[in-house]
């Protein structure tokens, strides 16, 4: 006989673990060579402590009361949590802070779809830095990251949440058609957002610049082409990636980052910069992260914000694969 | 770990992987592909394989309802299928690139003709009973215009569901229309019109953004003349 657990929840045994362990251990010696603390928050919360955050954050899978009748909920992710503390724990604390975290969230998932309803994330999140500096740290410790787990191919694939939005509000396009491109957009359904563009009283370039600016994604030849296109949301957002990417260029990490111009995540909160981590090895992300300059601000401590999560067993999902793919090549 | 190459920062190499529906898309697919100068010789031929190489792409061929899984896996870095498979697997996460023009079909709210069980329902009964193959596709069309249905989803022949009695209605694509007719039912409302689409991998999508653009603008130019 056999007792079932519940749909993506698994066991993990111990050669797994083994091979977990040590790659937690790996990012943890990066995270606290770039001097970041570690954090562990509690698996629930009060619901209506993390709602706080707003509709965008990621919404709770688990909820239930307590014996005193409170709702609560399981973290959905550590950003959120980890911005509670700082505003109870660290509320006069001089920034910027500096927190890593490797902790379990658990999610909804669909049966049958090989999601994960519990999963470890590994991230970082530094407190109080502004853009581009506080940005182009994060994503120099993410390459680390990335290096000290064997995944020297790894690309970032870096965007800007607020782009697209500003770009929309600059053609005078009103609420409400912006906000269904946004989300034909952040759905990555490409076709419907060119029959969308088609719909709105636009001119021609206008239009073409609604359309291309979303497939721009490369190097640094990306900021001149967009240059090109004009306008100053453009402008403005080039600004923006311009000054991460200089940062970055100066670290000797550019050329590990891809840049994105019609990259959007799936939670809301972000505000600038939006990372995505690719293997080549694996098709799906391994992780992400950006900019919440307003997150803090719900907790009541209003501080620019900046930092990512790996999925860990996706990491060691690659990490296999980029051996395998190895070893072929070298028989 | 020990086994893991050392930084090459090289990109992924090798063919780009195109995964493509086997059915009523597949000819006009390698008509397309034979436009942009893809050889499909050993796709038309007799061969069992599912799996073929053309030399700038490695085709793998499935059930159209499959492209899409094999598309987010990132098991294909390309897919063509139609909308309306797209629309009933939405919740997966894939970019649709194109729209290729070809395929069509209307996806429809069928029901009887000369019968108004359908108002009558709805009016009296204030939900429909809706028999198809694509529920999420109905679910949604019902929501999204204010409507109460009970979806029923069947495999086989959705046709046979109203005149059995099974449900009031049915959602289904039509080409013709001749298997509507000659089960007696009459198009009530057309829910979208569906054509071939080309979709990409979310990974490769960044990773390998200059091929993808540049054999998807070889696929507009020609979809389009």
């Amino acid at each position: 006989m056999t007792h079932p657990i519940p749909p993506g929840t698994r066991d993990i045994l111990p050669d797994e673990m083994r091979e977990l362990r040590a790659l937690q251990a790996r990012l943890a010696e990066v995270f606290e060579r770039f001097s970041y603390g570690e954090v562990a928050t509690p698996t629930v919360e009060y619901d209506d402590v993390l709602a706080r955050s707003g509709p965008a954050g990621a919404p709770a899978a688990h909820r239930f009361f307590d014996e005193r009748g409170e709702l609560l909920a399981m973290r959905a992710d550590s950003t959120v949590p980890i911005a509670r503390l700082v505003a109870n724990r660290f509320a006069t604390a001089e920034p910027p802070l500096r927190f890593f975290y490797n902790a379990r969230a658990f999610r909804a998932v669909r049966p049958q779809r090989g999601q994960m309803g519990e999963f470890i994330q590994a991230g970082i999140e530094l407190i109080g830095a502004d853009a581009p500096a506080g940005t182009v740290e994060v994503i120099e410790v993410l390459s680390a990251a990335l290096d000290a787990a064997g995944l020297g191919r790894a690309v970032i694939g870096l965007g800007d949440a607020a782009l697209y939005r500003q770009l929309l509000e600059e053609l005078g396009v009103d609420a409400e058609a912006r906000a269904k491109l946004l989300e034909i957009l952040a759905a990555r359904d490409l076709v419907g957002l060119e029959m969308e563009l088609d719909s709105l009283e636009l001119s021609r370039p206008e239009r073409d610049l609604l359309r291309r600016i979303p497939a721009l994604r490369g190097g640094a030849e990306v900021l001149d082409e967009a240059r090109g296109l004009g306008g100053e949301a453009v402008a403005k957002a080039l600004e923006r990636l311009a000054g991460t990417y200089e940062g970055l260029a100066e670290r000797g990490i550019a050329e590990r980052v891809a840049l994105d111009l019609g990259l959007l995540r799936d939670l809301g909160y972000y505000t600038g910069a939006i990372l995505e981590v690719y293997d080549p090895a694996l098709g799906h992300i391994l992780g992400g992260g950006g900019r919440y300059d307003e997150l803090m601000g719900c907790f009541g401590r209003p501080l620019p914000a900046v930092g990512f999560a790996l999925y860990l067993e996706r990491v060691h999902v690659a990490q296999a694969e980029e051996e395998r793919l190895a070893e072929g090549q070298r028989t | 770990m020990s086994g893991v190459a050392r930084p090459t920062r090289a990109l992924p190499q090798g063919p780009l992987r195109l995964a493509l529906s086997r059915g009523a898309l597949f000819e006009p697919t390698l008509d397309l592909l034979d436009r942009i100068e893809v050889d499909t010789r050993e796709l038309r031929g007799e061969s069992r394989s599912l799996i073929f190489e053309t030399g700038e792409l490695v085709v793998v061929t499935m059930r159209p309802s499959d492209v899409p899984t094999y598309v987010e896996a990132g098991a294909a870095d390309l897919g063509i299928t139609g909308k309306d498979v797209l629309m009933e697997q939405a919740d997966r996460v894939f970019y649709e690139l194109l729209d290729l023009g070809y395929g069509g079909c209307r996806m429809v709210l069928a029901g009887p003709a000369g019968d108004d069980r359908l108002e009558e329902h709805a009016r009296r009964l204030g939900v429909l009973r809706i028999a198809t193959k694509y529920p999420r596709i109905a679910e949604r069309f019902f929501e999204d215009t204010g409507r109460r249905a009970e979806v029923i989803e069947v495999k086989g022949s959705v046709e046979l569901a109203p005149v059995s009695g099974l449900a009031d209605a049915i959602v289904d694509l039509v080409d013709t229309g001749r298997t509507l007719r000659d089960n007696g039912l009459v198009v009530r409302e057309e829910i979208v019109h569906s054509t071939a689409r080309l979709i990409g991998n979310r990974v490769a999508h960044n990773l390998r953004a200059k091929e993808i653009d540049e054999l998807s603008a070889r696929l507009r130019a020609e979809a389009g003349a």
